[in-house]
């Protein structure tokens, strides 16, 4: 008899220690999508102003066809891309290509006056700034959401339900910095 | 970050419950005064009062009367998208669970200020002058200082501490007039017995009036300025550049105007001091922000990373000092956070005159002026209650028409 009760608390114990563990681990996955939609909001806004830009800067632009050729290249790339990872590389490319116009403008002083430009150039670089603070978070929270998937005692958990590792959202920095500065 | 914003809550909690208990101390004392017989205890009972209503107040309208006060006014993103795109930025990058309110302040003097007892309901401030002087990655700066004292919950902790202060200076001018005008009458009413027991509490609640006051706000002040470099650490952490902030603070510091619509009381919300200082000697005790220079030093000396961690040693190198200014909590946070580079827009140049007409057709936006530019060059300002449908350009006479 005692040993049956025995039996019966060591289950109840186990069964609600793996309750507490998946519910957590669901949580941490619901916090990297989360994390992940506001990036992504982000870069579908970013490929809606690429056009406009496109549009605003050709009449001006005679000379620069390699690098708006790039850009939209580089732009139904990242669309088209379905992973992490490859949204990443993709969306790195895209940011080089951009920083290259953005470099050539300063050789066109009638767009640099164009409002229409200005407000299209603030609209972008405050897109990307987002990008770059919303990959930030990302990246902490699908670290702290793989770590818990490796770690004992949680991995049995993840290993019984099908955890899956998320992918880091990382944009080479090599890309990012081949953008070359501009002085004066 | 959590753990930080832990950290500043307990320390805060300590702090106000000194003032609390100043406050309860000046309460008995007064009571005392007049009534020796139990009239410690109706003292407390009318502290508790001015102090509940006072709170109230400012709890639920607090942030509507200092944006009224300031004469600031809420803005939409289409009369400066720049601005909002900053906030927004920032409201990311702070992980606010809310957009911040964005208000334009009418005024050329540099400043800014953040409202909101709860992130989910905050507001931020600047003036016309400042968004005309500061470029983008400037203008980030000084939004994330104001974003991290909504996130640290400074706004909070300064409203109720500024409300403590306030009843504890209150209570006490209340009391010292009222001994000029009649406080005698009760003193010779009492028996003789008590009368020199009486005449000590008299003398301590005078000194306690005289004292309380000025102890209460010299507290007030220092840690209203280490908030200041809390904040300036945050910014960084949030902007990861730290030549931003420091620049906007250079141009704030060399500005020539005054704020005209801040007060004594108003004055911890700015980023920066809004009130010159007349006589510099007691600046270091009785300033509600620390030095200007000695911040921008600060923020220059980061090198490396732009965690606590690193502004935390900035701060050792230029105070020379050892004293902690970040919650151990925060610097407990090791991963190195990259510097950003400087936005590769364009800024104007800071000419006098440029800068004047910015700020003026900041101001007119923010009123609801229309613009028309003329073929011609000029600008063609409209104000709001221009009810004709069309106008003729004042330099070369061309006809415009208007939509509305």
């Amino acid at each position: 008899m005692t040993g049956l009760i025995i039996l019966l608390v060591v289950v109840a114990v186990v069964v609600l220690f793996v309750i507490s563990m998946y519910n957590s681990l669901i949580q941490l996955r619901n916090r990297v999508k989360n994390a992940w939609s506001q990036i992504d909001v982000q870069l579908k806004r970013r490929h809606d102003l690429i056009p406009n830009l496109l549009e605003t800067v050709k009449g001006y632009m005679k000379h620069e066809r390699e690098i708006m050729e790039n850009i939209t290249k580089y732009r139904s790339q990242a669309i088209d891309a379905s992973t992490v990872g490859e949204k990443a590389q993709a969306e790195g490319l895209l940011s080089g290509a951009l920083g290259q116009l953005r470099v050539q403008v300063e050789n066109y002083p009638d767009l640099k006056a164009n409002q229409n430009f200005l407000a299209l150039q603030e609209e972008l670089t405050s897109t990307e700034n987002k990008i770059s603070y919303a990959r930030q978070s990302y990246n902490d929270q699908v670290l702290f959401y793989n770590n818990k998937i490796q770690m004992f005692p949680s991995n049995i958990i993840a290993g019984m339900f099908k955890f899956l590792q998320e992918e880091f959202f990382q944009v080479e920095d090599e890309k990012e910095r081949a953008v070359p500065k501009v002085s004066f | 970050m959590w753990e930080l914003i832990e950290a500043n809550k307990r320390k805060s909690l300590i702090l106000f419950f000194s003032l609390g208990l100043t406050l309860l101390l000046l309460g008995y004392f007064f009571g005392s005064a007049y009534y020796p017989d139990g009239g410690g205890f109706i003292g407390i009972f009318f502290a508790l009062v001015i102090w509940g209503i006072l709170s109230l107040i400012s709890y639920f309208s607090g942030s509507k009367i200092l944006l009224a006060v300031s004469g600031a006014k809420e803005v939409t993103k289409e009369v400066h998208p720049q601005l909002f795109n900053v906030v927004e930025e920032m409201k990311i990058s702070a992980g606010l669970p809310a957009m911040p309110k964005v208000y334009i302040i009418n005024e050329a003097a540099p400043n800014a200020f953040a409202t909101g007892i709860k992130p989910e309901n905050s507001a931020v401030a600047v003036t016309a002058g400042l968004l005309a002087r500061l470029n983008r990655d400037e203008l980030q700066g000084v939004v994330a200082h104001e974003v991290s004292h909504i996130v640290n919950r400074d706004v909070m902790f300064m409203t109720f501490a500024g409300i403590m202060l306030g009843s504890i200076v209150l209570i006490s001018e209340v009391f010292l007039r009222s001994l000029w005008f009649g406080g005698g009458r009760y003193s010779s009413k009492s028996s003789k017995s008590s009368g020199q027991g009486q005449m000590i509490v008299m003398i301590v609640a005078i000194v306690f009036a005289i004292l309380a006051p000025i102890l209460a706000q010299l507290l007030y002040f220092a840690i209203s300025r280490k908030r200041e470099y809390l904040a300036d650490a945050s910014a960084v952490r949030y902007t990861r550049y730290p030549e931003g902030l420091a620049s906007a603070l250079e141009k704030i510091a060399n500005s020539t105007e005054e704020l005209k619509t801040a007060n004594k009381v108003t004055a911890p919300m700015y980023i920066a001091n809004p009130l010159k200082q007349k006589g510099q000697k007691l600046t270091d005790l009785t300033s509600t922000h620390p030095p200007i220079s000695e911040r921008i030093r600060i923020l220059r000396e980061m090198s490396g990373g732009a965690n606590y961690v690193n502004y935390q040693n900035a701060f050792n190198k230029i105070k020379r000092s050892n004293s902690q200014i970040i919650p151990s909590s925060g610097l407990a946070d090791q991963t190195s956070i990259g510097l950003k580079e400087a936005t590769v827009i364009p800024s104007s140049l800071g000419l006098n005159k440029q800068m004047k007409r910015d700020t003026g057709d900041i101001m007119m936006k923010v009123n609801q002026y229309a613009f028309i530019q003329c073929t011609c060059g000029l600008k063609i300002k409209i104000p709001p209650d221009y009810k004709k449908s069309e106008l003729f350009c004042p330099r070369c006479g061309r006809k415009h028409s208007i939509l509305n």
